[in-house]
Parts: C-alpha cells; sequence; structure tokens
C-alpha cells in the first residue's frame, strides 16, 4: 500500500502539461484527482516514474454556457458537476450522476477528465455521456480532436484517447428530459448496473431516445434495442416498461463478480433501464 | 456529573488531527520493518530469495523465518486448549494468505516496502482447505500434522446433564425434552466472518536500549500490561525492564487484544540489532494479517410446546477459527455456549463445540465475541418457532423469559445473571416502535404488494469481565488517584481506553466525589509507566471494573484527605461535605477550606512552624485500588427493526430501528448511545452489508474496502434508543457494560424481519449478509 517511487511536477496550463508529459518519454501521467490512478499505484499494479499534475490548470475546470451547449471542463470535480445550477437548470441528469459516485471525499477530487480516461466498466459518468450524446475534447501536440462519446468508451479501461492526448472538456447540448439510475455496489458505490436515458419529446411523440448502459460489460455502451423502441411512440410509463423489457437481452459477456452475478446482472438492465427512462419521463414539461 | 450527557474531552484533539498515534511516534536512529507475506492459502516453502532485498542500498537486515526463530519464539496463547506450533514468520508451510515469510529492516519506509515486495518465494503449491465442514473430514488437505481432520478442538460437550469437566455427558432430561415437545424447529445457520477494520490499522514501535537494558515498545494495542508481559517473556526480559504504551488507539474491536506475531518480530529485532524499529501495517494487510471475527455455524433445534414454551433446546458450534488458534481465539465460541439459555429460562440446553482449522486468516475477538452468535442463533431460532406456531414474536419470548425475581440466576450453562427484567424492556421497545400499529402497517403493505417486514430481538450479555477465575489473565482493575498539592486531581487507569470514552467518565465520577470541576481532572491510560497495574479494555469492562477500581481508589484517598480537612477546619471528618471546590462541615459551607488548601497542607503538613500530621498520616494524598469483581455483569435489551426489501432488486432498506438497552446505571448517557450507535452500525453492517469471502482456493476477495463494505452514516437510518435501567450489584456503581451491546440484537431482528418481509415465498430462514442477490432469487422462486 504505499507506491513506487515517483517525480512530481506540477502543469501550468494544458500546454504546459502535454510537454510536460512528453518531456518524461512514455512514462509519466496525469494526475488529476488521484481517486483512480493513486490506488492503482499504492497497489504497484501501475508505477509511473513522473505524475504530471492537472488539477490546477486555470480554465481546466468549471461548468460553462458555451453558445446554447454545456461545457464541462474536464478538471471538474463531481462536487461541482453535481451542484452546478447550469446543469441542475439544463441538464439535470449530469448533475444527478456525478452526486451518485462514491462518497464525499471522492466527489470533492475526483474529476470528470479522470473518470473518462480511467474509464472503469462500473464509473458512472460513461453512460450519462452516451445519453446526452456528449463530444469528448482532447488535445495533444498534433492539436485538438472532437470524438463523440460513443466512439470514444472502447473496451475495458480502454478509450479512444492517445498516450500522449489529454483530455480538455467535454461538450453537450442540455437534455431536460433524462434520468440516470444506478444499482450500488454496497462497498465502493460504483455502479453494478448504471442506466442513463435521454428523451427528445417533440408534439408528444418520442423523436428520439438515447440510453447509456455502464456496469454490466466491459465498458459503457448503448441499448439501441430500447432506443430504437421507443422512437416515434407516445411518452407514456407503458411504453418505456415495454421498451424497457429489451434493454441488454442482446448483451454478450456481462459481468459477475462476488457483488453480482451475470444472472442477476443482466436481469437488473432492465429493471434501471425502466427507472432511468421513468425519472426522464417525470422530466418532461408538463402539459 | 454523573447521569449527564457531557461531551466526550477526548474528541477535539481526535477529530483535529492533534492527537498521538503509534505511527506519530519517531525516535532517532529509528528503522522501519516490513513484512513479506504469503500470496498464496497453503504451501510449502521450497525457497526463499532474498539477495534482490539484501542488495538494495538502506537494508539493513532480512530475514526468513528460520532466522527470526533464533530469537522470537512460538507465538503464545492463554486459552487451555492444544495449539499447534504458530510462528511469528513461517518456517517451513504457509497455511493463510498474508502469513508473514520473511521480514526486512531498511533506513526508510519506502525502501523497506521496495525490499519487502522483491522477496521472492518458491512454493510448492498445497490445496487449500476453505469450506469448514469439508475440512472436518480431512479434506482436501490437513493443516497440522497433530490435528487430525483439521479439528483443533473435536468436541467440547456443555449444558445440562453434562459435568463441569466434560467428561460425563447424560442425554436423560434433554433426550425428554425433545420426545415431550409438539414442535420441534431446526435450522442451520451461518454467521459469517468479518474483518473488525479499525480505522487506525495496528502499529509498533519497539525502542531496547542496549545501555539501560531496557525496551519500551508503542503498540496500537487494547491491553497494554498484557503486552508488556508477553514482550518481556519473549525476550527473557523482566516486567520491569518493558514499558508498554498504548498511545492514541484508533479503534480496535478486540482485535488489538492480541499479541500479534508482528510485535514480537519488531520488539525481538530492535534487541537484536540494538535500534528502535517502527513497523505500521498498511490496510491491505490489515484485511490479511489482523484477526478476523466471527465464522461460526450453529446447528439449532429447539423443542416446544404448542403454547410456545421452549422445553429443550440443542447447539451444535462448528468454528472456522482459520489457520492458527491465536491468543483467545479457542475461548470465543464458549461465550456463545455459555449465553445459550440467552434471556430464556429454558429447562433443558445441550451445546457442543467444535473448532476447525482452515486456511484463511485466524479468528478471535471481535466486538461481541461470542455473545453475538448466541444471540443470534437463539433469537433466530425463537424467531423460527413463533413463525410456526404463528405467535407473535414478542408473546413467544415474554413466555420464557426468566422472571426479575429469579435474579441471580443459574442458567443451564451455569452463568449466574446478576439481575434483570427483560419483559420492562421488552414492553418499552414495543412501545417505543408502536408495536402492534407497525403490525397492521406491515400488512397494509404487503397487501399492496411491498416487501415489508418486522423482526424483534431480545439479547442478554455478558460483559464485566470479570472475576479472575474466568479470565487466565486476571480479571480486576487498577486505578491510582493523586490529589496534587495544587488540588487538581491526576487518576490513572489500567483499562486502556481506545474510543470507550473514559477520560471523560472517569472524570464526571471524581468530580462529583470530590466536588471539583470536571477540568481540573485528568486522567491517565495506556502507559505501563504511569498506569501502574491492568489488564486492559475488552469484553466491555473499562466501565464496570475499570470505573469500580476507581471509584475505590477516589474513596480511599477522599478518606485521608478528610482527615486533613478535618484536622484544619477543626471538625470532625465524618461531619464534612467534599462541594464546589470547598471542603467544609455539612450545612456550614463558609466553615471550610478550599480543596486546593487542603490538597496543599497534605503535601506540606507544617502549621506554626510545626510538622502537624493527624491521626500519625503519612504526608501526601494518593492512594490506589485493585477491584475484583464478584462476578460478570449481564446486560440485555431488545431491539426492533422494520425493513423494506425491493421487489424488483432485493435490495433491503433498513426503516427504522427500535433499541432499548438496559446497561444498568449509565455515567454518561450520551457517551451510552455514542457506544450503542457504534455497535449496531456494526451488527447491521454484519446483517446487511459486510462479509469477508474467499475464492475456493484461499483466496481473500475482499481484500480492501472497494469490496468489503463497512456502512457509512448514509446506510443507516435514525437510531430510536431508550433505557431502561436495572442496576448490577456486582459493582458499586451498578453499571454494567455497553460497549458491544449493539452488536447482540441487531443480526437477528434485522435477518428475522427480512424473512418476515419474505416469508410470503415460503422461507423461513435466510443467511447473512443480506446480499440483494440472494433476497431476489428467493423473490422470483429460487432458494435462499
Ligand atoms: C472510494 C472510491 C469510490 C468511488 N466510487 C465511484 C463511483 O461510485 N462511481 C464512479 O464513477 N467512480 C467512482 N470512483 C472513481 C472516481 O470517480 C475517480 O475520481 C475517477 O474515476 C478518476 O478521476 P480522477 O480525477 O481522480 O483521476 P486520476 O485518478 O487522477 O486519474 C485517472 C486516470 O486518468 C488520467 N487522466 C486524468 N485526467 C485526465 C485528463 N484530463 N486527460 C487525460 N487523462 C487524464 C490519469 O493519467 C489516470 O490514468 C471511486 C473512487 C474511489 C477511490
Amino acid at each position: 500500500m504505499i507506491p513506487s517511487a515517483f517525480e512530481y511536477e506540477r502543469a501550468t496550463s494544458v500546454d504546459d502539461a502535454l510537454a510536460k508529459l512528453a518531456a518524461t518519454g512514455a512514462t509519466g501521467k496525469f494526475i488529476a484527482g488521484g481517486h483512480s490512478l493513486v490506488p492503482l499505484m499504492k497497489f504497484r499494479l501501475n508505477e509511473p516514474t513522473t505524475l504530471i499534475d492537472i488539477a490546477r490548470i486555470p480554465g481546466l475546470a468549471g461548468v460553462r454556457d458555451v453558445d446554447g451547449a454545456i461545457e464541462v471542463g474536464a478538471g471538474t470535480v463531481h462536487h461541482d458537476v453535481a451542484t452546478s445550477s447550469l446543469l441542475r437548470q439544463q441538464c439535470p441528469v449530469v448533475a444527478e450522476t456525478a452526486g451518485t459516485i462514491g462518497d464525499p471525499q471522492v466527489r470533492n477530487r475526483g474529476t470528470l477528465g479522470g473518470s473518462l480516461a480511467h474509464a472503469d466498466p462500473a464509473a458512472d459518468y460513461p453512460a450519462v455521456m452516451l445519453a446526452v450524446d456528449a463530444e469528448i475534447h482532447l488535445r495533444s501536440s498534433r492539436g485538438p480532436r472532437v470524438v463523440p462519446a460513443s466512439d470514444f468508451f472502447q473496451d475495458l479501461f480502454t478509450v479512444d484517447l492517445a498516450p500522449d492526448e489529454i483530455i480538455t472538456a467535454v461538450r453537450f447540448a442540455p437534455v431536460r428530459a433524462a434520468a440516470y439510475a444506478k444499482l450500488y455496489q454496497r462497498a465502493s458505490r460504483f455502479a453494478i448496473v448504471g442506466v442513463a436515458a435521454a428523451l427528445d419529446v417533440a408534439d408528444g411523440v418520442i423523436r428520439s431516445a438515447r440510453v447509456g448502459l455502464t456496469g454490466a460489460v466491459s465498458h459503457a455502451v448503448r441499448l439501441t434495442a430500447v432506443e430504437e423502441a421507443l422512437a416515434g411512440r407516445q411518452p407514456t410509463s407503458e411504453v418505456v416498461a415495454e421498451a424497457a423489457q429489451l434493454a441488454g437481452s442482446d448483451l454478450e459477456d456481462v459481468a459477475g463478480d462476488i457483488h453480482a452475478s451475470e444472472t442477476y446482472r443482466r436481469a437488473m438492465v432492465p429493471v434501471f433501464a425502466k427507472r432511468a427512462l421513468d425519472g426522464a419521463l417525470a422530466r418532461l414539461p408538463q402539459r | 456529573m454523573v447521569g449527564q450527557r457531557i461531551k466526550r474531552r477526548e474528541d477535539p484533539r481526535l477529530i483535529q488531527g492533534r492527537a498521538t498515534y503509534v505511527d506519530d511516534i519517531k525516535i532517532v536512529g529509528m528503522e522501519h520493518v516490513a513484512f513479506a507475506r504469503s500470496d498464496i492459502a497453503h504451501g510449502r516453502i521450497r525457497s526463499i530469495d532474498t539477495s534482490a532485498a539484501e542488495a538494495m542500498a538502506g537494508v539493513t537486515a532480512v530475514l526468513t523465518g528460520a532466522q527470526v526463530a533464533e530469537f522470537v519464539g512460538p507465538v503464545p496463547i492463554i486459552t487451555p486448549f492444544p495449539s499447534p506450533d504458530h510462528r511469528a514468520v513461517v518456517v517451513d508451510t504457509v497455511r493463510y494468505v498474508g502469513e508473514a515469510v520473511a521480514v526486512v529492516v531498511a533506513t526508510d519506509r519506502y525502501i523497506v516496502k521496495d525490499a519487502a515486495d522483491a522477496i521472492v518465494v518458491d512454493y510448492d503449491v498445497l490445496p487449500a482447505v476453505v469450506d469448514t465442514e469439508q475440512a472436518m473430514t480431512g479434506q482436501p488437505a490437513q493443516l497440522h500434522a497433530d490435528f487430525e481432520n483439521n479439528l483443533a478442538i473435536a468436541l467440547v460437550p456443555s449444558g445440562t446433564g453434562v459435568s463441569p469437566d466434560g467428561q460425563t455427558v447424560d442425554d436423560t432430561a434433554i433426550d425428554k425434552a425433545f420426545a415431550d415437545a409438539d414442535v420441534v424447529v431446526s435450522q442451520r445457520m451461518v454467521n459469517h466472518r468479518l474483518a473488525p477494520s479499525a480505522i487506525e490499522p495496528r502499529g509498533t514501535v519497539a525502542h531496547y536500549e542496549p545501555g539501560h537494558d531496557k525496551m519500551t515498545i508503542w503498540s496500537s494495542t487494547q491491553v497494554p500490561h498484557l503486552l508488556r508481559g508477553f514482550i518481556a517473556r519473549m525476550n527473557d526480559m523482566g516486567e520491569d525492564q518493558v514499558r508498554a504504551i498504548a498511545p492514541e488507539v484508533g479503534g480496535g474491536f478486540g482485535a488489538k487484544i492480541q499479541a500479534y506475531p508482528e510485535d514480537y518480530v519488531v520488539a525481538g529485532l530492535s534487541k537484536k540489532l540494538g535500534i528502535a524499529l517502527k513497523w505500521i501495517e498498511d490496510r491491505s494487510e490489515a484485511f490479511l494479517a489482523t484477526t478476523h471475527g466471527r465464522g461460526v455455524i450453529g446447528y439449532i433445534d429447539i423443542a416446544a410446546t404448542k403454547a410456545g414454551k421452549v422445553l429443550g433446546m440443542k447447539l451444535r458450534l462448528i468454528a472456522d477459527i482459520g489457520a492458527y488458534n491465536t491468543l483467545f481465539t479457542a475461548a470465543i465460541p464458549t461465550f456463545t455456549t455459555l449465553m445459550a439459555n440467552a434471556t430464556y429460562d429454558i429447562p433443558a440446553i445441550r451445546t457442543t463445540i467444535t473448532e476447525v482449522f482452515t486456511n484463511k486468516t485466524p479468528t478471535d475477538a471481535y466486538r461481541g465475541a461470542g455473545r453475538p452468535e448466541a444471540t443470534y442463533f437463539v433469537e433466530r431460532g425463537l424467531d423460527m418457532l413463533a413463525r410456526k406456531l404463528d405467535m407473535d414474536p414478542a408473546d413467544v419470548r415474554r413466555r420464557n423469559f426468566i422472571q426479575p425475581d429469579q435474579f441471580p440466576y443459574t442458567t443451564q450453562m451455569g452463568a449466574v445473571y446478576d439481575s434483570g427484567d427483560y419483559t420492562a424492556a421488552l414492553d418499552r421497545a414495543l412501545q417505543n416502535s408502536g408495536w402492534d400499529k407497525l403490525k397492521v402497517e406491515r400488512d397494509q403493505a404487503q397487501a399492496e404488494g411491498r416487501l415489508v417486514g418486522l423482526g424483534l430481538a431480545m439479547y442478554v450479555e455478558v460483559c464485566g469481565l470479570g472475576p479472575s477465575a474466568v479470565l487466565p489473565t486476571g480479571g480486576w482493575e487498577h486505578s491510582q488517584v493523586t490529589i496534587e498539592r495544587d488540588g487538581r486531581i491526576n487518576a490513572t487507569t489500567g483499562a486502556s481506553p481506545h474510543g470507550q470514552g473514559n477520560e471523560t467518565t472517569f472524570a464526571q465520577m471524581l468530580a462529583d466525589q470530590f466536588g471539583v470541576p470536571l477540568d481540573h481532572i485528568t486522567i491517565h491510560h495506556g502507559d505501563t509507566a504511569v498506569a501502574k497495574q491492568g489488564i486492559g479494555t475488552f469484553g466491555s469492562r473499562s466501565q464496570a471494573v475499570g470505573g469500580a477500581a476507581l471509584h475505590l481508589a477516589g474513596g480511599k484517598v477522599k478518606k485521608k484527605m478528610a482527615k486533613f480537612a478535618a484536622s484544619l477546619i477543626e471538625a470532625h471528618e465524618d461531619d464534612l461535605v467534599f462541594e464546589n471546590g470547598r471542603i467544609s462541615v455539612k450545612g456550614a459551607p463558609d466553615s471550610g477550606k478550599s480543596f486546593a488548601e487542603v490538597a496543599s497542607y497534605a503535601y506540606v503538613p507544617v502549621v506554626g512552624g510545626a510538622v502537624q500530621l493527624p491521626d500519625g498520616l503519612e504526608p501526601g494524598l494518593s492512594e490506589e485500588a485493585f477491584f475484583e469483581p464478584s462476578n460478570n455483569t449481564y446486560p440485555f435489551g431488545c431491539h426492533i427493526a422494520l425493513l423494506e426489501i425491493d421487489r424488483e432488486t432485493g435490495e433491503p432498506t433498513l426503516l427504522r430501528f427500535v433499541a432499548v438497552d438496559d446497561a444498568g446505571n449509565l455515567i454518561n448517557p450520551l457517551i451510552v448511545e455514542g457506544q450503542i450507535h457504534g455497535g449496531l452500525a456494526q451488527g447491521i453492517g454484519q446483517a446487511m452489508i459486510e462479509e469477508v469471502r474467499y475464492s475456493e482456493d484461499g483466496q481473500p476477495l475482499t481484500g480492501s474496502f472497494m469490496d468489503y463494505a463497512i456502512p457509512r452514516a448514509a446506510d443507516l437510518p435514525r437510531f430510536e434508543l431508550d433505557s431502561t435501567v436495572t442496576p448490577t450489584p456486582v459493582n458499586p456503581l451498578g453499571a454494567k457494560g455497553v460497549g458491544e451491546a449493539g452488536t447482540l440484537g441487531s443480526t437477528p431482528c434485522i435477518v428475522s424481519a427480512a424473512v418476515d418481509a419474505l416469508s410470503q415465498f415460503g422461507v423461513t430462514h435466510i443467511d447473512m449478509m443480506l446480499r440483494p442477490e440472494k433476497l431476489w432469487q428467493i423473490i422470483n422462486g429460487g432458494q435462499s
């Protein structure tokens, strides 16, 4: 429970961070909140030679309105996301999701960028990033790059992020009718199953739905069968109940561990899909 | 002061980070110790390669088990049961993941960890013994050569018809009880393994000073005086040559009663190398190398009449004790059988104990130590009986209670219960919970399809341990009370608190005894050079035994002080009162002298230039006392839980928890409630979320807090507490002890509530913990 020796440097800007990382060869790592990285280092599962602290880069944290879209800086800690009034008003599902992460200590340190880069299969943010169709904004010495969330999460702890890239922010169009529902693992409070659902409703019809799932398989995925079953239907609880039944039926390699067997996890996917969809319905404007 | 809700005086320093723990101790020239530990459950060491570790800069020494065995003997136990050879560092065979295989000393904490990591051990892997009942057949392997079928204790019978030495067993009464019964309930129940998880892991600093031939050992221990003895004996030193200090101790829960292999090795190495050494356990090590608790299978059979009167009970215990017998291990199940009567007048009881070695971390005391197991098995059994007879669970209990006029009551198991009024505690809990209304609400909720259940449990605990006949360490406690010449009070206690709040409760007692302000009193503990004698804090004994010793010592010094005061005031000592910082004649407050003036006189007993010592007294005001209790104490209570299970997910939520506890007289109800809160959290944790698990090959699956759940505040409901007061006659305070109580009633009442919620699916028992998936399976027609 003591990491091996490492150097520590603090970056003053994104460019500085990239330069400092490049200077370490392939052996350094960014550290933001440290709430995924430091445990790995203590178990000596990850032994970077240099930590480049990006937590205090000016401008890397914060929730802002950019021409009607919402941008959350990669360095924003979970607590600040959970309590952002902009998000609470315009896109409550993101704030709600952040509020379910870990405990106050974790939420006061852990960052959005760190969570997305680490891509724990049971992390909460990935599901909601899929549901709000977020763009992940990246930077490297080669310049900026934007990856849609649906392409970003690729496999177990694997995302579309090059070793020399930094996540700078995520950006999405706010969705009010969206919600997150989660079955907690009681020790870590990660998601055994977590579903984020967002509905685009116009004229009493669901134009489209986006449903993201975390916890069940190696990385966050969209529940496309549910999304398709909802498109063009009326936003009623009967309709979502029916669509939720389809959640996860086509998933392969559902995880099983001491907290939840594969069978149980599989059974929980439609349950939490329905809860998330019901939550989204409840946020539709009352007619 | 006594009886008031005074905030703990120790808390500001604890919560502001101003307290000194073992890891805060620094000594010039001190080096650091780390252990290389087995990563397999069972295997013979073929070779150990320490060369890489030895080659590291800063490494002072690397020792294997054989080298350690040259100066550290087998780890002793204090129970009268046979024990296999237990080496502080393994010599040839590892028997659990986490067992030490080598030890490293280095100049720096980081280097020592790197070096321990660099040690390579090659094993002949042996099959791991994990399943307790399979282990009893000697399969799949044998842990210790002299213990056939892995039986540490083959079978110890006790109870009705069993002679005190266990040699003759007469089954007549127990057989008749079962023959006469209208109904019998039988169930196998598992009271699973737990990791004590003190917020401060263990740690030891040993400082042997060759010039003095003396050793000081700082350790995160509940029992500094016992540790002093163990360390002295292991190092061929006298108790005069060893000083043990328990600085601030961040929780123990029974797991810090032990003198551990690491303590012996660090002390022995300090002596061998002549330098101070520090070892601090890290959290991963704590899950593996600190003793676990519980891990007991109970087979219970209850014979009863149709009316719910229990005629007889059988309780067969099978304890998974892990790889070795440690300090108290073998005795823990004897507390379970001792308390098998619970709160009931049961005419015939037969218990047996079998203890089994497995390739797991050894078990030993954990908050409650044997009594929560007894409560769980018996109360769950009675709940099953109530369900079978379609009776209210409260009525079944009421029908079988030992009655107030039966105390002192000698149980079938040989315990002498000191005092009790079980009906009063039950009635109060029923009233506080609104039991009858709750039952209606439960029925309504169930009719609406909600899975709501109610559970109730009584408990009685053996505390205030105890007469010296029951503890091989001696069962007394010691205190010294000194009135200093400025009138301030220094008092010591051998009970070594580590979260119990005795600095506050003991000061409250002295403040009343002497009529002085609380902040004129300092309570010292946890240093054998300061608190000269002691046994320690465990078995909910610090108030009942330690507090009584303090009371006696205070009484002695008060008597002497009264003589000095009488001489100064020219009054009779029997007419004096100690009030508001003065000692004066009763009814004439202005007649007296200030407390400080009398104290000063006792130290400089000179009047008009001449020494004037009343009654030929010695100067000074310092007296000590040992208190030997005449019996244990038996606090009791009733707990009620209301629980709802999510039909879709199986997740249980505790909606209400009502507790009525009777710990006798309460010195500080606020601290008592704090103790109950902590105990309840741990009991509720066991029932609902905590469980140590191993894989089939003996690998721990819950080796960090990411997988081992302990309750957070948000996991618990607001506790609804109340108390009844039945003083004990066995000590002058009438206080019984409350440290462990919360862990007793909570597990059975929560499980009974879950069974109540799910009985519509045909279940009559569910083993803890209440894993959502397990409950979901029951809801979906699977077996529990
Ligand atoms: C007790 C506990 C409970 C937890 N519970 C939950 C939970 O319930 N749900 C949940 O989702 N998570 C949970 N977490 C994880 C938590 O959310 C982490 O904070 C988060 O996953 C990582 O964020 P961080 O800022 O701490 O990243 P760090 O640990 O600092 O970094 C993680 C990884 O991301 C890289 N990185 C960090 N920032 C960037 C960036 N801007 N660009 C590129 N790479 C970057 C680092 O190099 C590192 O590889 C828990 C963690 C703990 C310790």
